[in-house]
């Protein structure tokens, strides 16, 4: 171990570890330097220069944000040097970028703003560079809008879907004035490798990328006597709606959001977790099949890894980049989807509804989630499944409009007939849940006793390491599995596109010899989605982690197949997991798309 | 005492030296360490811009501990006006190679490249040539180091040498932060070795004939010779190798045309001088009389009294707003303000005292930009506006 170095901070002595940047050393101190270009799930960038400190000796000034800790150091983060250069730097940006935050859709939560605003920047003397570029907006995309006008060149969307998703949709072209941020031949988003992942919008610290939202339509349905509107929420809603309402970051909502919900007027508050739970009964049955094929059958068409199926931003990913493997993908629809076509269908029937008059509203912590509803694959029940897919912090939004005090809200439960759900379906929301939703399910189908874990928390799946493996030995199978006496199920589990290529490079390689992976494309899982609360970062998917492995532990079913509704739902209507009825309304297909 | 002497044309850099490959064979029977000393003492400087110690450089990656090192030969000679690099390596690149050599000996770098501007893949063939022959002695005399010729993008930031190592490992060419510095991560994050053409000529020099025929010329702080690239308002434009320390008015004295009201030292980045300072102008590196550090690339532009100042300027600004790499936002943003507000004051639209908002502007460039592209587009804006205030208003 290296030893410690001294420096002093605006005077403050202070002792910390060698290779602690500037920035790293003062937010230690509880000394904030504003930052634009860096987030802490990037590398380091040191463009926007706005986090620009003093360091006694040097005329020139420091990007706090990129400069590393020196023995003796004395740094100044408030000089009067300091403040005039940063004020300029910031009045710069201004000067290039279309400051119509009234009409801005980033307004109130835009790193931009707030730091202008700290800064009073009350004039602008430089000119106006706006009017002279030719700046448009692309909002062809049903799950995000890029509007250039509003980008301050930070790169931060780059890094994101270079380095957290490996995707490289965006990218940087040209130079000096012209520079911007754009996709291959500066394409149309939809027309790219795009997954609709989200995690640029979530990145940007500005109204440049943001999510396509539809606030308006869903009022407007909410509004017309005519139309029944169920609403369902996704797992990962609950442990971060909070935060955007004024809370911690790690705060259950789930009750509060039901309340909040009711009042804006949906029909029916229903639950995503339901189909969840659905989802593992198809799929943990559909894995059993594929494994029996294989081991028993000796069918050599059978494709294994199985792979999950209820990212969306995954879906399109490995459709655009592993073609070739879209058979190892599970056949099975994400959880809403197989809520939006029963919803039209089963619900329908059984609340005596004509589908056309039910509109089918979703709250997701996803943007591709709004591109899946609008798959041409998707209308399986006869209409759109789905019809508006809203974001976490679109939510927020409807519930700010109607003037609703959250915090007094008093918790309520979801309403009945596929609002009921287990601590199996929450799960989902992290990364590895579903895998662990999968085997205490699956393990109990083979053995008919409880996976052999400590109070059903399978620990070895959890965490945030981007792809964790795990293992787990079938013993003493039920009559009808004897064929999986002994064998040992190998799981892996990847978040973050990043990772999901690591595995799915050992998949092609041949090199990955698991039975079951699950895919989730953004970091942590749904909970750091696309659609979740800005800011997210290392620490708060943590925090909402954990809150979402206390809803399960606080709830009295903590297993899929346990879910009585789900089992009601096979009684009455579906009959057997991977029947008829579900392979048309439940499961889908893939399409191969192209590699640019 | 006058740190500045007479104009002395010098004749070193494009001498024909028959003997390359004996100044190789001789120099890597050397203990590396005595060759760093023998640079060291020479006190070369870097002849690419930012004037850093050469012995130092190869000091520092030499002690650098990793299984992998380079030695970069910067020839991507992007500034306008300037094409001493290209003459170089036209006509004596074997001391180009020798020096990468005998560098790679004392660095441990086993590997080197040559990144050659995109306008000069002309050269690209006979240079190869010479390089195969390189090879084929290295082979011979046993020395492990080869050299490719990587050909560059065309902007003029790769001229810089993080960003020149971005574009060569396949990245956009931009300037990355330092520290770290190439010598301990360069390219491909090893420790790097990267100087410009003429430096490497220089070290070439030092190796044949020993520091002291190149530290006695030139004066304190400014040792040797230095090509310059002599453009504008001349009678006798062209590349001449100069002995350092020179007086601008013995340099104008030799090239104006009689009726200089300007020379611009260093091209673009560089600062523009005033007649009434010419007397009191030496040429050289920081730390002479007078403050005005060394030309980046050599170019000198004389201006006589037919030019506007203020379109010199505008093309200076409208260079620096289009070759600007675009990333940070003093410099992106800075350079097209600059640029408008100065045709904002000419047209009227923008009060005269508009152009010390843009002063203060150019300061916070130097102080904030990431890099020297940035940093230094105060040198000739504050240097042009300041002597030729009116010529920016009326
Ligand atoms: C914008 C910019 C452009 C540059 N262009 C060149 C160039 O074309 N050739 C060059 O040798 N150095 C150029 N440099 C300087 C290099 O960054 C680097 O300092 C130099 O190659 C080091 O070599 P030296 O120590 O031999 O001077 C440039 C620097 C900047 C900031
Ligand atoms: S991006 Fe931010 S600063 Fe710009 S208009 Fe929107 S809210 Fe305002
Ligand atoms: S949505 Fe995801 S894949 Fe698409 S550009 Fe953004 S980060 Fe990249
Ligand atoms: S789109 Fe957003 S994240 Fe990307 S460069 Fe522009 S401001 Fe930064
Ligand atoms: S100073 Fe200019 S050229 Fe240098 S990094 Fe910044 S934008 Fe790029
Ligand atoms: S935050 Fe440090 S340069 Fe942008």
């Amino acid at each position: 171990m290296s030893k410690n170095i001294n420096i002093t901070i605006n005077g403050i002595p202070v002792e910390l570890e060698p290779g602690k940047t500037i920035l790293e050393a003062a937010e230690a101190e509880g000394i904030t330097i504003p930052t634009l270009c860096f987030h802490k799930d990037l590398c380091v960038a040191g463009n926007c220069r706005v986090c620009v400190v003093e360091v006694a000796g040097q005329r020139r000034l420091s990007a706090a944000c990129a400069t590393p800790c020196e023995e003796g150091m004395e740094i100044l983060t408030n000089s009067l040097k300091v403040r005039n250069s940063r004020k300029q730097i910031i009045e710069l940006l201004l000067s290039e970028h279309n400051a119509d935050c009234t009409k801005c859709y980033k307004n109130g939560n835009c790193e931009l703003q707030t730091l202008s605003s700290e800064y009073k920047i009350m004039t602008q003397d430089f000119l106006e560079l706006v009017p002279l570029k030719k700046y448009s907006i692309d909002m062809y995309s049903p799950s995000i809008m890029k509007d250039d006008s509003k980008c301050i060149r930070c790169q931060r969307c780059v890094r994101t879907c270079a380095e957290l998703q490996g995707v490289n949709a965006l990218t940087v072209a040209h130079k000096g004035d012209q520079m911007k941020i754009t996709t291959f031949f500066e394409k149309a988003m939809r027309d790219v490798v795009c997954t609709n992942c989200g995690q640029c919008v979530n990145h940007c610290p500005t109204g440049a990328l943001v999510e396509k939202n539809y606030i308006e339509e869903v009022w407007e349905a909410l509004a017309d006597p005519n139309k029944h509107v169920v609403v369902q929420t996704a797992p990962a809603v609950r442990v971060g709606l909070g935060e955007e309402l004024g809370m911690e970051p790690g705060t259950r909502v789930t009750g509060k959001m039901v309340a909040a919900l009711r009042r804006l007027g949906f029909d029916s508050v229903l639950d995503t977790d339901f189909t969840a739970d659905l989802t593992i009964m198809e799929e943990g049955t559909e894995l059993l099949t594929r494994l029996k094929k294989a081991l028993v059958d000796k069918d050599e068409n059978v494709s294994l890894p199985m792979a999950t199926s209820c990212s969306p931003g995954w879906i399109k990913y490995i459709e655009h980049m592993y073609p070739e493997h879209l058979k190892h993908l599970s056949t099975c629809k994400s959880p809403q989807q197989m809520f939006g076509a029963l919803a039209k269908t089963y619900y329908a029937k059984a609340r005596n509804l004509e589908p056309e008059n039910i509109v089918s509203v979703s709250i997701m912590p996803c943007t591709a989630k709004k591109f899946e509803a609008y798959r041409p694959e998707m209308y399986d029940s006869g209409y759109r499944d789905v019809d508006y897919v809203l974001t976490t912090r679109e939510l927020a939004i409807l519930i700010k409009q109607a003037g609703l005090d959250f915090n007094k809200l008093e918790p309520v439960k979801f309403d009945r007939l596929m609002g009921e759900s287990t601590g199996a379906a929450v799960i989902f929301g992290a990364t590895g849940g579903v895998m662990e939703a999968a085997l205490r399910t699956a393990y109990e189908i083979v053995t008919g006793r409880e996976v052999p874990f400590e109070n059903l928390n399978i620990t070895a799946v959890r965490g945030m390491e981007g792809v964790r493996e795990a293992t787990i030995k079938i013993e003493k199978p039920l009559d009808d599995w004897a064929f999986l006496d002994g064998v040992e199920l190998k799981c892996a589990i990847a978040h973050g596109l990043i990772n999901a290529k690591t595995v799915m490079d050992a998949v092609k390689a041949g090199t990955a010899d698991y039975h079951f992976i699950e895919f989730m494309a953004c970091p942590g899982g749904c909970l750091g989605g696309g659609g979740q609360p800005i800011p997210t970062n290392p620490e708060i998917r943590q925090k909402r982690a954990e809150a979402i492995y206390a809803e399960d532990e606080g709830l009295p079913m903590r297993k899929s197949h346990e879910n009585p509704e789900v089992q009601k739902l096979y009684k009455d209507f579906l009959k057997e997991p991977l029947g008829e009825v579900s392979h048309h309304l439940l499961h889908t297909k893939y399409t191969k798309r192209e590699r640019y | 005492m006058s740190n500045s002497h007479q104009l002395k044309r010098v004749d070193f850099i494009f001498r024909n030296e028959n003997d390359w490959e004996k100044v190789l064979s001789t120099n890597i029977k050397k203990q590396p360490k005595d060759l760093i000393n023998e640079l060291i003492s020479s006190e070369l400087k870097g002849r690419g811009g930012a004037g850093f110690p050469t012995g130092l450089k190869w000091k520092l990656t030499a002690e650098a501990e990793s299984d992998k090192k380079y030695v970069i030969c910067n020839a991507d000679e992007g500034e306008p006006g300037t094409f001493k690099d290209r003459e170089i390596l036209s006509r004596v690149p074997y001391k180009v190679l020798t020096a990468m050599a005998i560098c790679g000996y004392i660095t441990g770098a086993t590997e080197g490249f040559i990144y050659l501007r995109g306008e000069y893949k002309f050269l690209q063939s006979e240079l190869q040539k010479t390089i195969d022959e390189f090879h084929y002695y290295c082979n011979e005399i046993k020395l492990d180091f080869s050299i490719k010729i990587f050909m560059g993008s065309g902007a003029y930031i790769c001229g810089e040498e993080t960003a020149l190592m971005e574009s060569m490992e396949g990245r956009r060419g931009e300037p990355r932060n330092k520290p770290p510095f190439p010598t301990q991560a360069g390219y491909l994050g090893k420790p790097t070795v990267i100087n410009n053409v003429e430096t490497l000529v220089h070290s070439f020099t030092i190796f044949k004939y020993g520091a002291k025929k190149f530290y006695d010329l030139g004066v304190q702080y400014s040792r040797g010779t230095k090509l310059f690239s002599v453009s504008g308002d001349t009678p006798k434009p062209g590349i001449y190798e100069l002995e350092l320390g020179m007086s601008l008015q013995d340099f104008v004295y030799e090239f104006g045309d009689g009726d200089t009201k300007a020379v611009q030292v260093g091209g673009a980045s560089g600062f523009l001088v005033p007649r009434k300072k010419f007397k009191d102008a030496a040429i050289g590196f920081k730390g002479k009389l007078t403050g005005i550090s060394l030309p980046t690339g050599g170019s000198m532009m004389l201006f006589n009294s037919s030019r506007s100042m203020y379109n010199v300027m505008d093309n200076y600004l409208e260079f620096f707003r289009e070759e600007s790499c675009g990333q940070c936002t003093p410099c992106r943003v800075g350079c097209q303000q600059l640029l408008l507000g100065i045709k904002a004051v000419k047209r009227g639209d923008k009060p005269a005292s508009y152009l010390d908002k843009l002063l203060r502007l150019t300061e916070t460039m130097q102080l904030t930009a990431k890099c020297g592209l940035g940093q230094s587009v105060a040198n000739s804006f504050s240097s042009i506006v300041e002597n030729f205030r009116e010529e920016m208003i009326y």
